[in-house]
């Protein structure tokens, strides 16, 4: 448990909603939906999650904090946004399941080993670096994900694909060498910055 | 059709549902000349395309009887029907109102005795059984139409059809000379009835309506209930199969942003209703409403609680995800439901779209300045003059609640006139 979710236990006491309103991105939506249920059934996925989106909206309301912030279902949504279509309400649950996701990830109480958690920690470490996806190293990052066995094995396994993607000059291996960055890395570290900057006076102003 | 006679102390009503033919009846029959505009070839609207009439499932037809009967009784008031209002100026107190006639290819020496009818060949689709059924090129709208006089389609009007129609009839009642006419003419006040038409199912692109000959709407379902409807009043689906186990989907467009932003009010009842009428018909039969929520108002509770109550049929609250198929054509409708979210792919024999009312005249085509809500319901405002809704096109409404908001609206209509008589005076 960090320091942060700690606090945050202390100052919602008795009232997820409203720290779900408050701190997760399009959190004060959670309020509007209405249990029809569209949004469980559209989802291609739906039955592979722990907890549906409207499931997870009433979990929400009955405080069921835990659950909802160390269940898998934020993690597993693949942003194909049939939920956001249908929705009678126009709810934006792609967006509130990227939120909810989010804000376990701030907390610190993403469950060990959230395969989805981790790749998106190694794609962001990896756009940081030169401001543009490294498609090479993050592939091989990937393979390496779950330890060095695992990912030799991958590697040997997805070798001939890779020989293909170089012939047909779809994958550089010279890319392994630093890579190429963006023309102005220096602005686009810039942009980074103030995001981050707006970013942290938002959550100082929620007491995050 | 005769000229219209009218003043700056007529009323004009525009539309001959039950809301209007009741605002003009409750205005003519204070004495007040009214002249009321039906664009259909008959009077009563959707409410004559209804089998039964909830809460009391008795039949429309009965007080449709009694205000043709009022109609035809009183000299106050002009029906003019297959005619639209093009266009109304002026204000309160004078109005005048521009209305496109339509030839009806039949003259008032009609007798209804149908044998025109009999002579056509050519057959077009029923409008008045929602194309679920032919009727011939010349034809009588339904068994009890007002006024009782036969039509021609225009469709066949220079055919051979047209000319043995002609030759059929005994008190040369066909003219097929007619032509489109328009008319003008003063008025007072005006009420607005132009009512309400069911929300397009095929738009609701999960449901299949226009993939699944299976899936049908409520106001279908209506018809085929109906002994003069199209199935002589069986249950039964395009491929004859008799419709035991029935679904029905309720908030079809209704409450959804998408679609419908308001809450449609009749298809809960409605759907109630119809649940009785598959309940008559089979001993086995099975029903299963999907809901959000029911909407049964006060009174209407005991009715839900007496549905609610019976052995075969299941409540699922949820609203259903989408609908597909199986080898047979058997709908089958998924989704989770919200009283424990359990993921269901339930097969019927027929799913009925409980779809929402919306107003049959499109916020762009109002040929009267007027104030139009959001959902593209009449507004009652100030700004509107001497312009009043009656009926469905202010808000949806049931029936009980139609005929209640009309005779308001005809109230209204007879303190604009009166106000005109007590300045000519």
């Amino acid at each position: 448990m960090s320091d942060m979710n700690t606090a945050m236990i202390e100052k919602y006491r008795n009232s997820f909603l409203s720290e779900v309103e408050a701190n997760v991105e399009e959190g004060e939506w959670v309020k509007m939906c209405m249990q029809c249920g569209v949004c469980a059934g559209s989802c291609p996925l739906g039955d592979a999650w722990e907890h549906t989106p409207q499931k997870i909206f009433m979990m929400i309301r009955a405080g069921k904090r835990d659950e909802v912030l160390q269940s898998d279902s934020m993690w597993m949504c693949t942003s194909c946004y049939n939920c956001i279509v249908r929705c009678p309400r126009e709810l934006p649950i792609t967006h509130i399941m990227h939120g909810l996701a989010h804000y376990a990830k701030r907390l610190g109480i993403v469950p060990q080993g959230q395969p989805t958690a981790k790749f998106a920690q190694l794609f962001w470490n990896n756009l940081m670096k030169k401001g543009r996806v490294n498609e090479l190293k993050l592939g091989i990052s990937l393979y390496f994900m779950n330890g060095f066995g695992e990912g030799v094995k991958t590697s040997l396994k997805m070798k001939d694909i890779g020989i293909g993607m170089v012939k047909t000059k779809r994958m550089n291996p010279m890319e392994m060498l630093g890579g190429h960055a963006v023309k102005d890395l220096s602005g686009f570290q810039k942009v980074i910055k103030k995001a981050q900057e707006l970013e942290d006076a938002r959550l100082a102003k929620h007491g995050g | 059709m005769t000229e219209v006679v009218a003043t700056n102390e007529t009323i004009l009503v525009v539309g001959g549902g039950i809301s209007g033919m009741t605002a003009a009846l409750e205005a003519a029959e204070t004495g007040k000349k009214v002249v009321l505009v039906e664009k259909r070839p008959y009077l009563g609207g959707r409410v004559s395309q209804l089998y039964k009439y909830f809460p009391k499932l008795c039949h429309p037809t009965c007080g449709l009887e009694i205000n043709q009967r009022r109609a035809k009784m009183n000299p106050n008031l002009t029906i003019i029907t297959m005619a639209e209002v093009t266009n109304i100026e002026g204000e309160a107190g004078a109005y005048t109102a521009t209305v496109k006639l339509a030839p009806r290819f039949v003259n008032d020496n009609c007798t209804g005795c149908g044998d025109c009818g009999k002579a056509v060949e050519a057959e077009f689709d029923d409008e008045y059984n929602y194309g679920m059924s032919k009727r011939k090129g010349a034809y009588l709208p339904h068994v009890m139409a007002h006024p009782m006089q036969y039509v021609i389609d225009p469709r066949i009007i220079g055919t051979d059809d047209a000319q043995k129609a002609k030759a059929a009839c005994k008190y040369d009642a066909v003219d097929l000379d007619m032509t489109e006419r328009e008319i003008k003419f003063p008025a007072g006040a005006v009420i607005w009835a132009t009512g309400w038409q069911p929300y397009d199912a095929a738009k609701i692109q999960p449901y299949g309506y226009d993939r699944f000959d299976n899936v049908i709407t409520n106001v279908e379902f209506e018809r085929m209930a109906d002994p003069k409807g199209p199935t002589g009043g069986k249950i039964v689906r395009k491929d004859g199969k008799e419709a035991k186990n029935v679904a029905f989907i309720q908030c079809a467009g209704s409450r959804d942003r998408n679609h419908l932003y308001h809450c449609s009010r009749i298809c809960c009842m409605a759907s109630l209703k119809q649940t009785h009428y598959v309940v008559d018909a089979y001993d086995d039969a099975q029903v299963t409403i999907y809901y959000i929520d029911i909407r049964a108002i006060d009174r209407f509770e005991d009715f839900y609680q007496t549905v609610r109550a019976m052995d075969n049929v299941k409540f699922v609250k949820s609203k259903v995800a989408n609908v597909i198929t199986d080898k047979e054509g058997n709908p089958i409708c998924r989704g989770v439901d919200t009283e424990g979210y359990h993921r269901y792919e339930n097969t019927h024999d027929l799913v009925v779209l409980a779809t929402g009312m919306e107003p049959s005249v499109a916020k762009g085509d109002f040929p009267v300045d007027i104030v139009i809500n959001r959902e593209g319901f009449i507004e009652p405002d100030a700004a509107n003059g001497g312009v009043f809704a009656a009926g469905s096109a202010s808000d949806a409404l049931d029936v009980n609640r139609a005929v209640q908001h009309a005779t308001g609206a005809a109230l209204k209509a007879i303190q604009v006139v009166n106000r005109v008589a007590r300045a000519e005076a």
